[in-house]
């Protein structure tokens, strides 16, 4: 009997791990694939919202806010990469302006600090010269940011791992029993009871809420597709561009990454396949289409791979966060759409108190609130590199010559807690494969060292667990 | 810091023709920097037949071809180090390196000679839509699994991409036991050798579909199949063409880049045309004493012509340590013009070229009967019948010292095709 | 008469030839730039060959396969039986180019050779 399951190992789930990690408590995270950060989580925009989009008073106003907050003190915990590159909305006529006044007035409401409006174009210029031309005003938002998403939603569960949050992979519920003493889950692995559910179940959320309460929610895949760039595109911009929202909808928004590629997206498209996360022409092309409007000479040529994401959309556009009324011990973290990533600090913080009101746990004085990423050889200077690689050679063979990632740092994603399995559990740690020739040269490499360090057979090696099998068999053995 | 005369960047082909030559022609303190554990770079897993043709009059394998070099390398005793990655090279030619056993280490060359190869253009540059399953390979990622690992990628296969990596996995899948269901062509061309159709892909009645490409790529874990479609003169797909092919396994051949990191890096000017450093006759880029040859240079189709090439680099990188090279004199450039896409060289110095200087390019079309014509300014010199010219082989025209000196004031050498 | 149109894969020039099949069975070759073409021709016509190119696995040695091929070409209908051949062979480092790796491979009276080295691993 666990005091608590979190359903989802995506970026809400483990940071609400992480949270209660602080206390003692029995905890279990069910994820249904094989590694953390498999969902909405690992596609999306990456990066750090100020806070001025949700409505005045709403939850999502608010933690979006707190999470901006809490996300530099949170990285420099958890290590992992974040820079506070601030953002600017760009607005391309003066009848615009009043929208992009109103954004910034919500914006002080929902109490974002630093909120400028800027109009002289020298200075809008001189910030991002590659705006495009006909650019009257940006609203500046210096507390926004960019982040790694894997990186952080990894940092989080390995804190929580570390801590004594289990962690059980492959893991499906199927449904969910209210019990004497809490409730009964069925999984594809067989029965788990606990005494409080934590249903951060991303799209699938509604599925298990809807399982127990009488007060239905929906929520809709919301499709959005993205283009990465390579990293000699990466300077194209120096912060997060979006376009003012207008009666066509968001715009997409340019952006550099954390790691110093481009990124520009998302589309958005209401879906019904929960697992739906095919890119489409049409998707393609009207990025393309609608990058170019606020910024210009976009060297879409340089597009190394596309990939969309689902995003969690509940009708009432508001993050739930609640223990049901009528499920008590059913705590819903659900609808958690964007602002979600810069919010989940705050969530998972929200999370935690809710489970902590309900179980009244103790404060674990264990805890150990910080985590080491696995170290970049590229941090250090020559000297300490060098040292490093006499201490263990294994940093000194390159395995990913697009990213110039060593076998060490491989090594040491595969055999820290919660270690990576696959190819993408790799990529997603060590970035190993996510260069631009998108895995080409490194994955056989790779999937050397996995056998070798986890003892799995090539044949059984998959690219993201479950059934994608990375080869078929070996040679002549059907002839 | 260590010194060395010439350091070359890369042990495959290229790299090791340039030290063969560099030692030939005098210059002691040579040494080659490989990545990979072994040398011979790409050519240890293309273990088909067709190599040498040229160079040693016979056909040989790719490792045979490659052992060829690998013998008068270590008949010459010259030094190299594997598994060794190039991690940056300054300006002025300091090469940081790292491996194992010595961990990260510095050198100082008098000359470099870049010969790094090239690189597999990936499915994300060519924004097919769809899922991101497992079973999507590069051809040349599927050929090493093949070819150096023994593991087949899967059973069912569709390629995308008839150059030549493409055409010769079709026929190595299926010697290995898996179906290759088609072969699809963006362009209304190959890409590939004749012969490779024919041998990789009529023996075993495998179609190839030109003016196709995969519009949709299908399947959750596993690749489940794609969407081929056929396309228009603009290369946009046609709606209601659309095919289904149920396959496990989706081969990519659609184009090599140049690997050029290092060089951009350094300052080395790049034709955006072929991504390669832009050389003049030496094979010399515009930092002195930096060469390029070899598929880092321009994507060769012959392993044959980049040895030939690299004869070259290595040749003159050892003029330059040994300061045996004539001052500056009558430069002329070489420029691309009609049908004729990029040169290799783009410029050239009379007073210094050898008296036999070879410009390879490429066309951008399909031509048959046509004439490649080379203009000395407004002048019409050479006028070469050509049966046929494809963008997927590459051409040559010898310019010669001799012809060259008659012409003081020449200023623009201009290659063409030309109709009839 | 009869035309049948090749393409020569001698060499990669890849010359179309055109050939011109009498009914007494005699033979006209054209389109080749070099005497291998109209030998190829012939060939094609009548006993179509290939050099067959495969790998087998090696123990003991740096690398985990070893690349061979058959010393001459074979007839094309045995390209199969031959690597059907192969399929459970091993052999043991050293490989040395040139090595006969399967001797008669198919019964097409041609050996399989290596085409790369394998040193044992230290």
């Amino acid at each position: 009997m666990y005091d608590v399951i979190i359903i989802g190992s995506g970026v809400s789930g483990a940071a609400a791990a992480r949270e209660l990690s602080r206390y003692r408590v029995k905890a279990c995270v069910l994820e249904k694939e094989e590694d953390v950060c498999s969902g909405t989580s690992k596609a999306n925009s990456a990066i750090i919202h100020a806070g001025f989009d949700a409505a005045s008073g709403s939850l999502m106003a608010k933690l979006n806010v707190e999470g901006n907050r809490m996300l530099p003190g949170l990285s420099k915990e958890l290590d992992f990469p974040f820079e506070m590159c601030g953002s600017l909305v760009v607005c391309l006529d003066q009848d615009g302006l009043p929208a992009l006044e109103a954004l910034r007035d919500r914006g002080i409401a929902n109490g974002v600090t630093g909120l400028e409006l800027i109009t002289d174009r020298n200075r809008i210029r001189e910030m991002e010269p590659n705006l495009t031309e006909t650019v009257v005003a940006v609203l500046y938002a210096p507390t926004a940011g960019i982040v790694c998403p894997f990186g952080m939603n990894i940092a989080l569960a390995e804190n929580a791992c570390t801590n004594g949050v289990e962690f059980q992979f492959n893991t499906e519920v199927q449904s969910i029993r209210k019990t004497e003493g809490g409730w009964a889950l069925e999984t594809n692995q067989g029965p788990f009871e606990t005494r409080v559910v934590v249903n951060a179940a991303g799209v699938y959320a509604d599925r298990f809420h809807n399982m127990v309460s009488e007060k239905k929610i929906h929520i809709t895949p919301r499709k959005g597709e993205y283009c990465l760039l390579d990293k000699s595109a990466g300077q194209h911009v120096n912060h997060t561009i979006f376009a003012l929202p207008d009666k066509l909808g968001k715009g997409v928004l340019v952006t550099r990454t954390i790691h110093g590629n481009l990124l520009v997206g998302p589309t958005a498209t209401d879906i019904e396949d929960k697992d739906s996360t095919s890119t489409t022409r049409e998707g393609l092309d009207q990025l393309i289409a609608k990058a170019g409007k606020n910024v210009d000479r976009l060297p879409m040529r340089q597009v190394i791979t596309s990939f969309a994401g689902l995003r969690a959309h509940e009708d009432g556009h508001e993050f739930i966060i609640e223990e049901l009324a009528d499920a008590p011990g059913f705590v819903d973290c659900a609808g958690i759409e964007s602002p979600g990533l810069t919010s989940c600090p705050a969530v998972g913080k929200r999370v935690a108190e809710i489970v902590r009101s309900i179980l009244s746990l103790e404060p674990d004085p264990d805890f150990v609130g910080t985590r080491k990423g696995i170290l970049d050889p590229k941090t250090l200077s020559m000297e300490e590199h060098a040292a490093l690689i006499r201490e263990k050679p294994a940093y000194g063979t390159i395995l990913c010559r697009c990213e110039m990632i060593s076998e060490g740092e491989i090594l040491d994603a595969i055999h820290r807690p919660l270690g990576a399995k696959s190819l993408d559990g790799v990529k997603r740690r060590t970035r190993a494969g996510m260069g631009r020739c998108q895995a080409g040269f490194c994955s056989p490499r790779t999937m050397e060292i996995l056998h070798r360090e986890l003892g799995i057979p090539v044949t059984e090696l998959t690219k993201f667990g479950g059934g994608s099998r990375l080869v078929a068999g070996t040679n002549k053995d059907m002839l | 810091m260590k010194q060395i005369d010439i350091v070359i960047i890369g042990g495959g082909p290229a790299g090791l023709a340039a030290a063969i030559s560099a030692r030939d022609s005098g210059v002691k303190s040579i040494l080659i920097l490989e990545r990979d554990k072994e040398l011979g770079g790409i050519l240890n897993q293309c273990i088909h037949n067709g190599f040498g043709l040229h160079t040693f009059k016979e056909e040989l394998t790719g490792p045979e071809y490659a052992q060829r070099f690998e013998d008068q390398l270590h008949a010459r005793k010259i030094d190299y180090m594997l598994s060794t990655m190039v991690m940056e090279i300054s300006p002025d030619k300091v090469v940081t390196a790292m491996n194992r056993t010595e961990g990260l280490f510095q050198i100082r060359a008098k000359a470099i000679v870049l010969a790094m190869g090239c690189r597999e253009r990936p499915r994300g540059a060519l924004n097919i839509p769809g899922s991101r399953p497992a079973g999507i390979y590069s051809a040349g990622t599927a050929q090493r699994l093949v070819n150096m690992e023994g593991f087949l990628p899967g059973r069912e296969v569709v390629i995308l991409g008839s150059g030549d990596i493409g055409l010769i996995m079709a026929r190595r899948m299926t010697l290995e036991g898996a179906r290759v269901k088609v072969v699809a062509e963006l362009q209304p061309y190959s890409g590939g050798l004749k012969r490779n159709i024919v041998q990789c892909l009529d023996d075993y009645g495998i179609p190839l579909k030109l003016s196709h490409t995969v519009v949709d790529i299908h399947g959750r874990e596993r690749l489940e199949g794609v969407t081929l479609a056929q396309v228009d003169e603009h290369l946009k797909p046609i709606p209601g063409t659309e095919e289904f092919y149920s396959c496990d396994t989706l081969l990519l051949s659609v184009g090599l880049i140049p690997e050029n990191e290092l060089s951009a890096s350094m300052g080395v000017r790049m034709n955006p045309i072929t991504s390669g450093p832009l050389v003049n006759e030496s094979l010399e880029t515009n930092i002195e004493g930096v060469f390029a040859c070899g598929n880092v240079l321009h994507v060769h189709d012959l392993v044959d012509f980049v040895s030939e090439e690299a004869k070259a680099a290595g040749k003159h990188a050892a003029q330059y340590v040994q300061g045996d090279r004539q001052p500056p004199g009558h430069a002329v450039e070489l420029a691309a013009a009609n049908g004729v896409r990029y040169t290799v060289p783009s410029r050239l110095d009379v007073d210094r070229m050898e008296n036999l200087v070879t410009v390879r390019f490429r066309v951008g079309q399909v031509f048959q009967d046509c004439y490649i014509s080379v203009y000395f300014d407004n002048q019409r010199v050479q006028h070469l019948k050509k049966r046929a010219l494809a963008p997927g082989e590459m051409e040559e025209v010898t310019l010669k010292k001799e012809i060259l000196s008659q012409y003081p004031d020449l200023h623009t050498i201009t290659f063409k095709v030309e109709k009839g | 008469m009869k035309t049948i149109e090749l393409i020569c894969i001698n060499c990669p020039l890849g010359c179309p030839l055109t050939v011109n099949l009498e009914e007494d069975g005699t033979m006209s070759v054209s389109g080749n730039t070099c005497p291998r073409g109209e030998t190829y021709a012939r060939k094609e016509i009548t006993n179509p060959t290939r050099i067959v190119t495969s790998t087998v696995a090696v123990t003991g040695a740096v690398v985990p396969r070893v690349a061979v091929k058959t010393r001459e070409d074979i007839p094309k209908g045995q390209i199969f039986p031959c690597v059907q051949a192969l399929k459970d062979v091993t052999v043991q480092a050293p490989v040395h180019i040139g090595d006969v790796i399967l001797p008669n491979a198919a019964g097409t009276g041609v050996d399989i050779i290596a085409t790369q080295n394998a040193d044992i691993m230290r």
